[in-house]
């Protein structure tokens, strides 16, 4: 199919891809002027990020800490939501399902600006707890649409054979439908935690104390740390202390992740 | 839906066999339902009626509330001196954005279009760029374009030196960080196209960029509109890139709306009416485009 120009013309197209990614990778531990990296090969400039201010264990230990919240309270209310939708009738479901999915037409900038408001009236402010529940309701549209869609594709003859045996709809809901949904949840637990890992608008806006920073935010505010000099071996090397995790989860998940879009979730 | 009395009656009568009554149903069906209400109550309708309410208040940073002063706010930032430079330059982004993102998402498609293990491997490397976030990739090039660290420093190039030059740097982000994922969307339209209709066309004589132009094209038409709404709300909502890239810079002239939302409001601003405000007219504008290309693209259709 492919004859010898076109393999080489595809495989630049590629490399030219890859290239940004691998190019990070070697230069945040290649000699740099500048840098902590100063003469020969070395891991300088992830100890210069190692003692950043608060240090990177503890940005670190924000990001995971609000992707694993953000993870945790996106599957538990869509699971939920997602079970309501599909296999219950109730007055005002078809509403609450609408104004969910309007989360979607309404930008991150538009509600940040009175949730910045609403989250010190609550007590919130400057929490971890605060940010993971903000970018919960973010992943609310499509974990709910995706949770629904799942708990709809499940015959229904299951649930009513496990009602008929006597479970209530929790067990029926723990013990027959959590399995059969369980790539839902995969999908939507994952983009719940690229989303989080990755956001910055939301830390951005909603976090100002400096040691409760997730990482995207302490490797960008790393660059102004000295007069205008910026460091740009320690800020390589944080891109890839923030992309590694997302790389090993998109190759390790590719095969499902790809196989999910394609198996027509978003077809017609 | 109401749940009111014959029901009720034909339970107590004994004549319904169904698993639970209905109304108890409904009742569960909200207990399920409760979690995500709560969510969408205070962390969105809350916030929105907040932000009304905001947008026609004299609303300070640190002072907070201090009274109506509609229609201010709105004036202000209208006859602010950077909205109207914000506006052009967000739109102008969008439309560049929007034609070269999906222009080269739809080739890449077509390039991988069929399975193998060379397209396997050019799918992934399209691919992985889109598993990063926008604020990391947005700071990897900051670092490639940097005169002190970039690779590309013997071109003696300024990337983001001059306005022209920090656009277009910031597009090739952008691209290069998205194209894997509309390729994604496109494909997914791709595989949905028979292969009866090419035979079809094949032997009706079509050559390639006639089956391109009146079979594929016509076909992929919902793919290609999920894949511009997307797009053009995602650039209309720029920026990530440009407060890490560009800092709005040289000379404010990449200064997108959201930025200035944000500096109305924290950076110097200090005036969350203003910003609340402007974020209104920011979300008029998104419904309004939706609408137009909602229209649009099944206008085309009939």
């Amino acid at each position: 199919m492919f004859r010898t120009p076109q393999k080489v013309l595809t495989g630049g197209l590629a490399l030219l891809f890859l290239f940004p990614l691998l190019w990070a990778s070697v230069a945040s531990v290649s000699p740099q002027a500048g840098s902590a990296q100063i003469g020969g090969w070395g891991f300088g400039n992830y100890r210069t990020l190692a003692n950043y201010q608060a240090g990177i264990g503890q940005y670190l230990l924000n990001s995971t800490a609000v992707s694993l919240m953000t993870v945790a309270f996106t599957l538990l209310v869509s699971l939920l939501g997602g079970y309501a939708f599909a296999q219950f009738r109730f007055p005002g479901r078809d509403l609450l399902f609408l104004v969910t999915l309007a989360i979607l037409m309404v930008p991150y900038a538009t509600l940040l600006i009175p949730l910045y408001v609403l989250l010190n009236q609550l007590g919130l402010q400057d929490s971890l707890l605060g940010l993971a529940l903000v970018l919960t309701m973010f992943q609310l549209p499509f974990a709910t649409f995706m949770m629904r869609i799942s708990f709809e594709s499940v015959p229904k003859d299951l649930s009513e054979s496990a009602q008929v045996d006597g479970c209530g709809t929790l067990r029926t809901l723990l013990y027959v439908l959590v399995p059969a949904v369980k790539p839902g949840l995969i999908t939507v637990g994952l983009f719940a935690f690229l989303a989080a890992w990755n956001d910055f608008i939301t830390p951005l806006v909603l976090i100002s104390d400096s040691a409760k920073m997730p990482l995207p935010l302490a490797v960008a505010n790393m660059r102004q740390q000295v007069m205008g000099i910026v460091d740009y071996g320690a800020t390589e090397a944080g891109v890839v202390v923030l992309a590694l995790p997302c790389v090993v989860l998109f190759l390790a998940l590719q095969r499902h992740y790809v196989r999910g879009f394609m198996s027509g979730a978003l077809k017609g | 839906m109401s749940v009111a009395t014959p029901l009720d009656v034909s339970e107590r009568a004994g004549l319904v066999d169904r698993p639970a009554p209905a109304r108890r149903r409904a009742l569960t069906g909200w207990a399920y339902a409760a979690p995500t209400a709560l969510f969408v109550l205070i962390f969105f309708v809350a916030p929105i009626l907040l932000v009304g309410r905001m947008s026609v208040s004299d609303w300070g940073l640190f002072a907070g509330n201090r009274g109506l002063n509609a229609p201010e706010n709105f004036t202000d930032v209208a006859e602010y001196r950077l909205f109207w430079p914000a506006v052009w330059f967000t739109v102008k982004y969008t439309l560049v954005t929007t034609v070269i993102l999906l222009g080269l998402a739809l080739l890449l498609a077509l390039i991988v279009q069929e399975s193998s293990r060379w397209t396997g491997f050019l799918r992934t490397s399209f691919l992985v760029p889109s598993a990063l976030g926008l604020a990391s990739a947005s700071l990897l090039f900051y670092a490639l374009y940097s005169p002190q660290s970039s690779p590309f420093g013997f071109l003696g190039v300024s990337f983001l030196g001059t306005p022209t030059a920090a656009l277009w740097s910031t597009v090739a982000l952008i691209v290069w960080r998205f194209a894997g994922f509309y390729m994604l969307l496109l494909l997914v339209g791709l595989q949905g196209i028979s292969a009866d209709v090419y035979e079809a066309a094949r032997l009706d004589g079509a050559g390639r960029w006639q089956t391109f132009r009146y079979v594929t094209l016509p076909l992929l038409r919902s793919s290609i509109a999920l894949c511009t709404i997307l797009c053009v709300t995602g650039s209309m909502l720029a920026f990530d890139q440009f407060y890490l890239l560009t800092k709005g810079g040289p000379d404010n002239s990449t200064l997108t709306i959201v930025q200035l939302i944000y500096n109305f409001a924290f950076f110097g601003g200090n005036d969350l009416g203003r910003a609340a405000a402007l974020s209104i007219m920011l979300l008029a504008a998104l419904l309004i485009a939706n609408v137009l290309q909602f229209r649009g693209l099944r206008g085309k259709e009939g």
